[in-house]
């Protein structure tokens, strides 16, 4: 039994953040200043990546009875999701400004919700999984509905809301059957528990129907990615840019806890409910994209399609495949920054810059925000010399080892239908010629840099990705149980 | 020169390097002197380098030559590793002299985003370098696939009417291919205990099943590029709205890059499911070169007109490489090679017709030679390679090729012979048409003769022609012992049980 105060320290990240997001809630009724609580928000999240850098021990340590547990794996994504956070945070205040939602409450939540995945991240135990589960899709729901006016936006809102309750008690049915079976909450006993036996395979399968389910929800995997596209189209940019980063982190997190830490004895029987959702994910992601003509559903489809590829490295239950799942999803929140910043950033008040029309002839006004642009499309298309490339050729690779060439074809044919569209995009960027209504460009050049940065991230990662993979790779292994 | 890197290197980031520093520079169309000169700069520069490839070459070996080994992704054992042979080494010299070409002849022709068009093009011959240098698997798929991105915006950007449509269609064509290229790749990666290096494919021995399943991913990647019979719909599409540079690079370079993969991956990683298959390849081969022959025939876009031709005379390049003689593989090379400095011109040569008239059309043309005199003998030089006159470069490959399969089946070689008879009719029947009798109406009439520019860029191409065409012994020399090298290869069975 550890003393409680060490306990303390190993949770300093999650605990400073929660001292930051209350701060941050309570500044403006003593200070007018906007900026506060802006730079605030940025400098507790610096500073939770910071403790996080500075508290790794690089070995797996437990705390709070195995609530809690701190191994590489999850400083890797705890960091990947601090600095996230930052990034949304500086595209989204120009747009926030303008529409005068950058207030305490606002950025309270997002921290809020990054406390959320923290928590997720380094969950060990039923019970946190599902307290960080709540606290990051309770800020989301809120975050989303924030534009009270938007009638869209309180759709969207709803929707989630509803559907999130729904997969919240899909999960909570899940776990407690495994309670049942099991007798335990923590995640290390149940996988003792199922490594010696069960009484019922049925309990079991069925207990991880309803995990899986709710999992996939999560995740936004088809086939329960309905709330995707609403809630990407109807919250407002700068929330949908949140919503579509950082949490996929969490989710993989969550993905890799369940699935890994705990059930990785029962690896067979969820590996073919990972096979269909992945299937289902790529095509209905992929195919509905097409026919999209607002660049936020299209990339809810696309971001579908992505997690159905993220399943598919976790599917294989292998270490090359969680690494290059893991590789996956934090190439894919680089990808995802970049191309929901860009939306965010071209929007201007009143008007959002989220038809795909917008983007018309983007090359002859501002050709840098075009290059960037085209490098987050064609890295997402999955071509080289971009990073998208390594994610899906790590997943590939991880398939092919594990002997499912079916499934590897059936994916990379996907990702060919899926590059139609995301060479419309560069299409519209550089063959047509700018129509009458072009966004003005907003006068953000903190955000115009970090964009730059960002496409530049992306290139560099894709001709040297080596360190990158190194970091995912070595980070899964010494966190594999 | 400078330490630690190669040329090989060179020949690859000396252009990419150039084109990013012409991005940076210019973004003014008003002022696009700069950009052009930088451009030119860079693509001779990029010429430079890749000569002592050709000088300092060793003709003895079929090593690799003028290797380069970095580590790049260790953790998956994938390596920066470049060399080349006799049969890639030409290919590089080709690619970097085109570039040059395709920068004078872009230059007052392109008006709009000229920094762009240049870097463009200079990007994407560093790119092409690499593909025939790179000797890791995903080096060089990485070049492979990335080479499409210029092209596709080359197409986009600057083509004609339906230019979205046709380059969405090269795009997604290509990538096809590309993509199940890449499980063959990932596989043979297993196949071969952990190692992407092509080189050490080729020694590792595969079952009926497993070649046969490589054979089929790499056909499509390789097939499409070529492009063969029956996946060859995308490139008239591409030609006829690519701008002239852009249909310069992609009958002269990118289409030799799916023959190139043929020699490098399928015939000596996948012998067995080739010499199986054989049968298949002749057979689309045979299509291409007769019934495309006759499609050719009946073209009214001039440009259209070529692109079949290319597509006949690389069904003459699969043809010689299916016979597994060294007569036939060298055949196919040397028709590569020429056919790059053939269609370049040709396609030249309907771009300053059509930067003058804006048509392409023959029926808009007639007469010409009374205009443009110098133009038309030049035309006439290149007409007569492309339909294979005795002298001139085409004629060479064609022989080879024809002579080689006498040896192997005499029916394949009266098919393929076939060809020299409807190039002929094709490209000489258009030629009448285009540059001889009356003048055809007041466009044609007021017609200027070629300038300088474009005389240079003509003229540099006719030497090559009648170069190769008159002494091809040292480009065969250069390929000999590699080819040998290639066909042992082949004729080994890497077949297990």
């Amino acid at each position: 039994m550890t003393p409680p105060s060490s306990d303390f320290v190993t949770a300093l990240p999650e605990l400073s953040l929660l001292a930051v997001a209350s701060v941050v809630l309570l500044v403006e009724a003593y200070n007018q200043s906007k900026a506060a609580a802006y730079l605030l928000t940025l400098f507790g999240l610096l500073l939770t990546g910071g403790l996080v850098v500075l508290t790794g021990s690089g070995v797996p340590t437990l705390a709070f009875n195995g609530l809690y547990v701190d191994d590489p794996m999850g400083e890797v994504l705890k960091l990947m999701t601090c600095l996230a956070a930052i990034v949304a945070v500086i595209y989204s205040r120009q747009f926030l400004d303008d529409r005068k939602m950058l207030s305490g409450d606002y950025l309270g939540l997002l921290l809020f919700a990054v406390l959320g995945m923290l928590v997720m991240i380094s969950a060990d135990h039923f019970l946190s999984l599902y307290l960080g589960l709540e606290l990051l899709s309770l800020a989301l729901y809120a975050m989303v509905a924030m534009e009270r006016n938007s009638v869209r936006a309180s759709e969207a809102a709803m929707k989630y809301f509803v559907l999130g309750a729904l997969a919240s008690g899909l999960l909570l049915y899940g776990m407690s059957l495994l309670y049942g079976l099991t007798g335990s909450l923590d995640l290390v006993n149940i996988s003792n528990a199922l490594h010696t036996g069960v009484k019922s395979e049925v309990v079991l399968v069925f207990g991880l129907v309803f995990i899986v389910a709710g999992l996939g929800f999560k995740l936004g995997a088809a086939p329960f990615h309905m709330w995707a596209p609403d809630v990407y189209h109807g919250a407002p940019a700068a929330v949908t840019l949140f919503v579509g980063s950082a949490p996929k982190l969490a989710a993989f997190a969550f993905a890799m806890r369940l699935l890994e830490n705990g059930l990785q004895p029962a690896h067979d029987d969820w590996q073919q409910m990972l096979a269909v959702m992945a299937v289902a994910s790529l095509a209905i992601g992929n195919l509905a994209a097409i026919m999209q003509t607002n660049i936020k559903r299209m990339l809810a489809y696309s971001t579908i399609s992505h997690m159905g590829f993220l399943l598919l490295g976790m599917m294989t239950g292998s270490l090359a495949g969680y690494s290059s799942a893991m590789f996956y999803a934090v190439t894919y929140v680089l990808m995802s920054l970049g191309g929901f910043g860009m939306v965010t950033y071209l929007s201007r008040a009143g008007v959002e810059a989220e038809n795909l029309d917008d983007f018309r002839g983007l090359n002859a006004r501002h050709p840098w925000l075009a290059a960037v642009m085209a490098m987050v499309m064609l890295s997402m298309a999955g071509l080289p010399p971009f990073v998208g490339f390594y994610a899906k050729l790590l997943v590939l690779q991880a398939l092919i080892g594990a002997g499912w060439i079916v499934l590897a074809v059936t994916a990379v044919i996907f990702s060919l239908i899926g590059a139609f569209y995301y060479l419309r995009v560069v299409k519209l960027m550089y063959f047509d010629e700018p129509g009458v209504e072009v966004c003005p460009v907003s006068h953000a050049g903190d955000a115009a840099i970090l964009l730059a940065v960002n496409g530049v991230a992306i290139l560099v990662l894709g001709i040297l990705p080596q360190s990158l993979m190194t970091v995912c790779a070595l980070s899964v292994q010494m966190s594999l149980r | 020169m400078l330490d630690g890197i190669g040329f090989l290197s060179l020949t690859i980031w000396v252009p990419i390097v150039a084109g990013l520093l012409v991005l940076a520079t210019g973004s003014d169309d008003r002022n696009a002197d700069g950009p052009r000169t930088l451009a030119l700069i860079g693509a001779v520069l990029g010429f430079l380098v890749a000569v002592p490839l050709w000088t300092g070459f060793d003709v003895t070996t079929s090593a690799m030559q003028f290797q380069e080994l970095a580590p790049w992704i260790p953790a998956f054992n994938i390596w920066y590793h470049l060399g080349v042979d006799g049969i890639s080494m030409p290919f590089i010299l080709l690619n970097s002299f085109t570039t040059i070409l395709v920068v004078i002849a872009g230059w007052k022709v392109i008006k709009s985003r000229v920094a762009q068009y240049m870097a463009a093009f200079l990007i994407q011959s560093g790119l092409i370098n690499g593909v025939f240098a790179g000797l890791d698997g995903i080096l060089f798929y990485v070049f492979f696939e990335a080479m499409l991105i210029p092209l596709y915006l080359i197409i986009g950007m600057w083509g004609g009417p339906n230019r979205v449509y046709a380059a969405i269609k090269f795009f997604l064509y290509t990538l096809l291919g590309s993509l199940l290229m890449l499980i063959a790749l990932i596989y043979l990666f297993f196949a071969s205990g952990g190692s992407f290096e092509i080189l050490e494919w080729q020694r590792v021995g595969l079952t009926m099943a497993a070649q046969l399943f490589l054979f089929v991913a790499f056909f499509f990647a390789f097939a499409v590029k070529v492009p063969m019979w029956p996946v060859h719909t995308w490139l008239p599409d591409a030609h006829v709205e690519a701008p002239t540079g852009g249909s310069v690079v992609l009958a002269a370079i990118t289409l030799k890059v799916g023959a190139y993969g043929f020699l490098r991956f399928t015939l000596p990683i996948v012998p067995d499911a080739t010499h199986q298959l054989t049968w298949l390849i002749v057979a689309f081969s045979l299509i291409a070169v007769v019934y495309i022959g006759l499609v050719a025939l009946v073209q009214s876009d001039m440009k259209k007109l070529i692109a079949y031709s290319s597509i006949a005379h690389m069904g003459f390049v699969t043809l010689g490489f299916m016979l597994f003689s060294a007569l036939g593989i060298e055949g196919g090379l040397v028709q590569m090679i020429s056919h790059g400095f053939v269609s370049a011109a040709l396609f030249l040569c309907i771009g300053v017709m059509y930067d003058r008239v804006h048509s392409r059309q023959i029926a808009d043309y007639g007469g010409v030679v009374n205009t443009m005199p110098k133009f038309a003998a030049l035309f006439m030089l290149f007409a007569m390679a492309n339909s294979g006159l005795p002298g001139t470069s085409g004629f060479v490959g064609e022989f080879m090729v024809v002579l080689g399969a006498v040896k192997v089946n005499f029916w394949w070689a009266a098919a393929a012979a076939l060809t020299l008879i409807f190039g002929a009719g094709y490209t000489l029947w258009m030629y009448k048409r285009v540059i001889f009798g009356k003048i055809a109406n007041d466009h044609v009439a007021a017609l200027k003769d070629i300038d300088g520019r474009e005389f240079l860029v003509l003229g540099l191409l006719a030497v090559a022609v009648l170069a190769m065409g008159l002494y091809p012994l040292p480009v065969t020399n250069v390929m000999h012992v590699s080819v040998n090298n290639l066909l042992e290869h082949v004729a080994h069975s890497k077949l297990i049980p």
